[in-house]
């Protein structure tokens, strides 16, 4: 009893560390890219953009799927349950909302978390396990610099970006099917979405994903960090990564939702 | 011995100590969480030493290497590197002690992204002005250096353990420092490759007039290099001395690790029995009721 106790003591301990040493991480990743340029230590161009290719673009067709596919799973359940009621005619503001505030965002942040957190996680732990962090350290080189601010800068960029691109997806591809049960022209039904989303709905959206891009990268980068007992510990870091990243992303999500609607 | 029986190549001679020494520890103590590692460490190096760091596994010798680098702070004590107490230092002030030392690690720690010529121009890059080509050529320079010449342009997954030394050993010195560190050059590495290595870290002091720390287990590597030598047991420094005067000491424990013997000879059979049962009290009762049977 007492030993499990401890247990649920030590871990809620080891927990509130790792918060703090993410809260720590993101905001020593914001100043280097702050203030880097001034301090003649700036967060390389060049390596942004190569985290930007790889989180974002090469990223392009899985989240086009995933969009494609979600739209219309959307507009399949929507017209069936609001069919019950026969108000299917609604159909179009239910999917318009839920798409740009809610799935886009937060389907994109769980792709990013599997695809883009792992890799982070795996490839700075076993930069770790292999003192590749220590080396940089050496030569005089922040590896929060030169390693953390650059994919947290690319992923705040390039997550909202591909959150816009399968909010299009996602909706047209809802369309496709909304249009051919009621019979309606794609026109109209771009017409009524537009009508049903404000600007308000989109920057919800946009930010939240910024915020679940954010999440992934810190999370990641304080499971890299910790990393320890060789090959496997590169594994068992990587999946924690995931799941934490995920966790984190439903959790903000309903937060963020909660806070920004009760306001 | 065999290892006391092999030739000396021609050996520059240890310079005369000259001023300050470039390396001063005092009192360096070191934990992980409860456990000590290092007990009151002190120690110095002369300029243009080549002072070898020398113990078993688990004596504590890489942990003072982290400390010696900066890469770990003391839990008490004093590290002055070059007249910089690390201990104590602000962050632009190690920035630019950072630049005067390089350090090859074990496993040469070369960024696996990087082509080997972009792992030598990485502290070029970060801490220099200089144009590309301009860097390109100082790489190369210490590429020539260290007999690398014509690796440019491959990935450090194409090296063999020995290249990648070299390689880390380019990057540690491209900035000409007045420090070097090396991190068991000889592990995992065959006699010839490591015996080359060992001829490499006596050209570089004859060339470039750095003071050299290695820290290493290989006592023929040890013996070949040192000027001096610190030998590290459980934490503590058993003797610093030059390789004339470690052979010579009579220390058990030193010469348990020049004879290459397993360390603890005198086994208590009860403590051992009682060791492999995985406990104590077991014991004792079961002894105790085959002694009342009786």
């Amino acid at each position: 009893m007492l030993r499990v106790a401890e247990g649920i003591g030590r871990g809620i301990v080891r927990g509130v560390e790792e918060v703090g040493f993410a809260g720590a991480l993101f905001a020593e990743a914001m100043l280097w890219t702050a203030l880097g340029p001034a301090r003649r230590q700036p967060v390389r161009l060049p390596a942004v953009f190569l985290q930007m290719m790889q989180i974002g673009v090469q990223a392009l067709p899985i989240a086009t799927v995933l969009a494609a596919t979600i739209g219309m799973m959307l507009a399949i359940q929507s017209l069936y349950s609001l069919s019950l009621f026969g108000a299917e005619h609604f159909a179009t503001v239910g999917i318009a909302l839920s798409v740009v505030r809610e799935f886009a965002p937060l389907i994109v942040g769980i792709l990013i978390a599997g695809r883009s957190g792992s890799a982070l996680a795996a490839r700075f732990s076993t930069m770790v396990i292999n003192q590749e962090v220590d080396a940089l350290r050496v030569i005089g080189i922040s590896p929060v610099r030169f390693l953390v601010a650059p994919a947290l800068i690319a992923m705040m960029i390039m997550v909202p970006c591909l959150t816009m691109w399968a909010n299009l997806v996602a909706l047209t591809a809802a369309g496709l099917f909304v249009t051919a049960e009621l019979g309606l022209s794609m026109t109209a039904y771009f017409a009524d979405v537009v009508a049903a989303l404000s600007v308000n709905d989109l920057a919800h959206g946009l930010t939240k994903s910024a915020l679940f891009a954010a999440l992934v990268a810190v999370v990641s980068s304080v499971n890299g960090a910790l990393a320890d007992g060789g090959a496997e510990g590169v594994g068992r870091r990587t999946t924690r990564a995931v799941v934490q990243s995920i966790a984190a992303i439903i959790m903000a999500d309903m937060i963020f939702a909660f806070v920004v609607t009760s306001g | 011995m065999a290892v006391a029986t092999h030739t000396l190549p021609p050996r520059p001679t240890a310079p005369e100590p000259s001023g300050d020494p470039v390396i001063r520890v005092e009192g360096l103590q070191a934990h992980y969480g409860a456990w000590q590692v290092l007990h009151d460490i002190d120690l110095s190096v002369e300029p243009g030493e080549i002072m070898v760091i020398m113990g078993g596994s688990g004596s504590g010798k890489s942990t003072l290497l982290r400390h010696l680098v900066g890469l770990t702070r003391p839990s008490a004590g004093r590290i002055e590197l070059l007249g910089v107490d690390i201990t104590r230092a602000r962050y632009t002030e190690m920035l630019r002690l950072r630049r005067k030392i390089g350090v090859a690690f074990q496993g040469g720690a070369l960024f696996s992204s990087m082509s080997v010529l972009e792992n030598i121009m990485l502290p070029l890059r970060e801490h220099t002005r200089l144009d590309r080509k301009t860097m390109e050529i100082m790489a190369r320079l210490k590429l020539e250096v260290v007999s690398l010449a014509g690796a440019d342009d491959r990935m450090p997954s194409e090296l063999s353990g020995g290249m990648l030394k070299r390689a880390a050993v380019a990057r540690a010195i491209v900035m000409d420092p007045k420090l070097l560190f090396f991190d068991e050059p000889s592990a995992g590495l065959d006699p010839v490759v490591s015996s080359a290595l060992d001829d490499l870290i006596l050209k570089l002091r004859e060339a470039m007039r750095m003071t050299i720390i290695v820290v290493t287990h290989e006592l023929e590597s040890a013996f070949k290099i040192a000027d001096r030598i610190t030998v590290l047991d459980q934490g503590r420094i058993l003797l610093v001395d030059d390789v004339a005067g470690v052979r010579r000491s009579d220390n058990p424990r030193i010469q348990n690790l020049l004879n290459r013997r397993a360390e603890d000879a005198a086994v208590d059979a009860e403590a051992y029995l009682r060791r492999l049962t995985g406990e104590a009290s077991t014991t004792s009762t079961a002894r105790n009721g085959s002694a009342r049977a009786r």
